[in-house]
């Protein structure tokens, strides 16, 4: 067993510098790497790019940053609840990329699987086409979009070993599993941490080959976005 | 006139047995509410689950189970959840049946225009752009006109695309359109709503063909 335990969320983010790229899994708030994006506000870490599905809100998961000014360009696929997000891109203080969700989905898990480019039909006669390569396949355009590069990945699981095996619970799964070792580093904050032997090998998501660094979130708020109940 | 409840119970009939659906967000999402007891179909939520069930009672709010709209939501028996690339390869690999979706403008050829107003508003398209670039079948669910009365069915869409020559069918407050040969062809008329009125409403060219039917609600 290689061991890829880190104490506490300090020593996971060591390296962590202004100007990076980072992969942050989640969708709108569930499966969010809560307790490394605190960590980035802690630190004050400057001009960096996030990959993400969505940006926060007001003043949870990335639009803490956000609200900081943090960063300098976020490549997401829909920011649609967070207001600050909306005024610095309008204002042109943040450089937004928006793609497809399935796009960027697929360009995580092909920096992840060493596949440098695929094509897609998603996008082909939009604005997002401008300056990719098109190709025709069984008379259907497509558009070729390529893997992402990033320094860090920061992504949540629910339950993982300490040899960085994982578990993701619900839809809190989402971008998180395509994000793991997709990135130079990847950093796992995980619900429970447990020995090695105790996650049945039957049901991993994500092998530990592709997590550099794990480590039990000091505290999981897992904020709900739009709570509805039956009537 | 229909309403937004109108218009999802009309499209509501369209789902066949032993259909995966996608949902999107708005009008679409009513859509679940009104589909015949008596068919097996399941609904997908491309963050990452089939099979997904009503909302969930106050105790069982889970923040690990919401849906494409971010509203907690429960798993139904037989449900699977599984990452965004594999749901993704639903939708771009034909597997899901039918998508439902919202739209600010349609084009007589089928063009959809639904994820940014330039320079107002920018949201973004979220999974619209893979869902109509490979749908195969996709319906729309809008109202015919917008805030200020113009037209949503047009010649060709102002605002920028979503995706080309994908939408097939749309059902809106006033009248329920299919599209061929690059035009709108008029199917239904909403209750109490004329040919004129829809005509009136509707910017680009427009099939009438014989007797147009009520809708059955």
């Amino acid at each position: 067993m290689i061991n890829k335990t880190v104490n506490n969320v300090s020593e996971a983010l060591d390296g962590v510098e202004d100007g990076m790229t980072f992969m942050l899994g989640g969708f709108g708030l569930s499966g969010i790497p809560e307790n490394s994006i605190q960590e980035l506000v802690r630190r004050n870490v400057k001009d960096v790019t996030c990959i993400s599905n969505n940006a926060g809100v007001d003043d949870f998961g990335l639009g803490l940053l956000l609200k900081k000014k943090q960063i300098k360009k976020m490549i997401s696929s829909y920011v649609g609840e967070n207001a600050e997000f909306e005024r610095q891109m309008l204002s042109g203080e943040l450089e937004v990329d928006l793609i497809p969700q399935g796009t960027l989905a697929e360009r995580c898990r092909a920096a992840q699987n060493g596949i440098p480019a695929f094509f897609t039909p998603a996008g082909y006669g939009t604005e997002i086409a401008e300056g990719k390569e098109v190709r025709d396949f069984d008379g259907k355009p497509h558009i070729m979009e390529k893997a992402f590069e990033a320094d860090f990945a920061f992504v949540k699981a629910w339950k993982g070993d300490e040899a960085g095996n994982l578990i993701f619970k619900g839809t809190a799964r989402n971008f998180n599993p395509l994000m793991c070792g997709a990135a130079r580093v990847t950093v796992v904050e995980v619900e429970e941490l447990v020995k090695p032997g105790e996650l049945d090998p039957n049901f991993i998501h994500i092998p530990g080959i592709f997590v550099q660094r794990i480590f039990k979130g000091e505290k999981f708020e897992k904020r709900i976005e739009q709570r509805t109940v039956k009537s | 006139m229909l309403d937004k409840n109108g218009i999802a119970k009309r499209i509501a009939q369209e789902v066949e047995d032993g259909f995966y659906v996608n949902l999107g967000i708005g009008i679409p999402t009513l859509v679940a509410n009104y589909v015949r007891d008596d068919i097996e179909l399941e609904f997908q939520s491309e963050n990452g689950i089939l099979g997904m069930g009503p909302f969930p009672s106050e105790e069982e709010v889970d923040a690990d189970l919401i849906n494409a709209g971010k509203q907690t939501i429960t798993a139904l028996p037989g449900a699977s959840f599984f990452d965004s690339s594999m749901s993704f390869g639903m939708i771009r690999g034909q597997h899901v049946d039918l998508t439902i979706l919202g739209a600010m403008e349609v084009a007589q050829n089928g063009n959809i225009a639904n994820w940014k107003i330039p320079g107002k508003m920018v949201k973004g398209m979220g999974g619209a752009m893979d869902l109509v670039g490979s749908a195969k079948n996709i319906i729309v669910a809008m109202m015919h006109t917008n805030k200020v009365g113009d037209s949503k069915l047009l010649k060709s869409c102002s605002l920028p695309l979503t995706g080309v020559e994908c939408v097939t069918k749309i059902v809106t407050n006033m009248a329920v359109l299919d599209i061929v040969n690059k035009k709108f062809r008029l199917l239904e008329r909403a209750p109490g709503v004329s040919v004129e009125e829809i005509q009136k409403a509707t910017e680009g060219d427009l099939i009438i063909e014989g007797d147009i039917p009520e809708m059955k609600i």
